[in-house]
């Protein structure tokens, strides 16, 4: 049914969608919304055991390894020391070799410190991580991850739980024509259209947590959201008609009475 | 003795490996990673790693997290709360 397979590392992903886990509810909710959007591909932090309160449910007892990708990230890092060693952790833990690298620069706007996400990316990859960094949207930092060895980039639409979309689809744009790899669009999006946007644009998936697990009803906005990337990839692979400041009438002029 | 755990202090008994201490705990192997003063011991090493006193463990396992700043403790130095966060949230507003 899906000959459209993304294939980042030589992982095949089923579907164009990623979403995170966090601010849910509760894990149950978390697990229904992840179902309803259809997606393969599930982002995780990596945190301290809550040693004094054991009887805590572990997510990954509702979410199956065996059934999604898990994507560990280094979300909270402020520093590429950090980041490396949350990102190596994930790796020990056993469970896979990828990494969303995020290094961030500044609390306010959590967008990505770009230096240390360089120095960690070049670290992770020299030990053998699958290393897909999260980074602002700017063509050139997008070239020297890749030039590094990062197999994919995710630049972010907008500041990480902000909801305000694709604020810069031209650098996006130019960021798909800058690598050769996939690019995942991460963080920012609001809502449907937005994912809509993004794969219009042609990026190859969208990974988003906020906008579902935020919305007044999750379960609905996760389905919203699988819509949302599947009419956005069709539309992009459609090919849309050229904007045209004028009219272009769509019913023949031919064979009009009294003509 | 005393061990650094997860950033709290914690008394356990003597000898024990890495291994018993994730046992004593109740804490399942297969999903956690450790970190043992700043190394990260494999699982392999579990079993003939001792704790020391004064040690610094840090355990960590998988929680839901987009990427956004998590609610839960973070691993190392930077640590950001509930309170924080709310900070962060609030002027965003």
């Amino acid at each position: 049914m899906n000959d459209d397979k993304l294939v980042i590392a030589g992982i095949e992903f089923q579907s164009r969608l990623w979403v995170g886990t966090g601010k849910y509810k509760n894990f149950a909710e978390t697990k229904k919304a992840i179902e309803v959007s259809g997606t393969d591909v599930v982002t995780v932090s990596v945190r301290r055991v809550n040693i004094i309160d054991k009887s805590k449910e572990n997510l990954l007892d509702y979410i199956d390894p065996k059934k999604y990708k898990i994507l560990p990230n280094t979300a909270g890092c402020f520093t590429a020391k950090d980041a490396i060693r949350t990102a190596m952790l994930a790796a020990e833990a056993g469970i896979t070799k990828l990494v969303k690298l995020e290094v961030i620069g500044d609390q306010k706007t959590l967008f990505p410190d770009n230096e240390a996400t360089l120095e960690a990316a070049k670290v992770l990859l020299k030990e053998g991580l699958i290393v897909l960094p999260y980074t602002s949207d700017d063509p050139i930092m997008a070239r020297k991850l890749v030039d590094l060895g990062c197999p994919a980039v995710m630049p972010l639409a907008a500041p990480i739980g902000s909801g305000l979309g694709i604020r810069n689809p031209y650098n996006i744009r130019i960021i798909m024509e800058t690598v050769k790899v996939p690019v995942v669009v991460d963080a920012g999006v609001g809502t449907a259209s937005d994912v809509a946007v993004a794969m219009e644009l042609g990026c190859d998936a969208v990974l988003l947590n906020t906008a579902i697990a935020g919305a007044k009803d999750p379960i609905a906005m996760a389905e919203a959201m699988k819509y949302g990337v599947l009419a956005g990839r069709l539309a992009y692979k459609a090919g849309r008609i050229p904007k045209k400041l004028y009219a272009t009438a769509s019913s023949p002029i031919e064979g009009m009475i009294g003509s | 003795m005393i061990i650094s755990l997860n950033g709290e202090q914690k008394e356990i008994p003597e000898g024990l490996t890495i291994r018993g201490l994730l046992e004593l705990l109740n804490i399942r192997h297969q999903r956690v990673a450790v970190e043992l003063n700043e190394t990260i011991i494999k699982k392999d090493r579990y079993e003939e790693t001792a704790v020391r006193d004064g040690d610094v463990l840090e355990v960590v396992s998988f929680m839901g997290g987009g990427q956004e700043m998590p609610n839960a403790e973070e691993v190392g130095s930077s640590e950001f709360g509930e309170e924080e966060i709310e900070k962060v949230r609030s002027s965003e507003k």
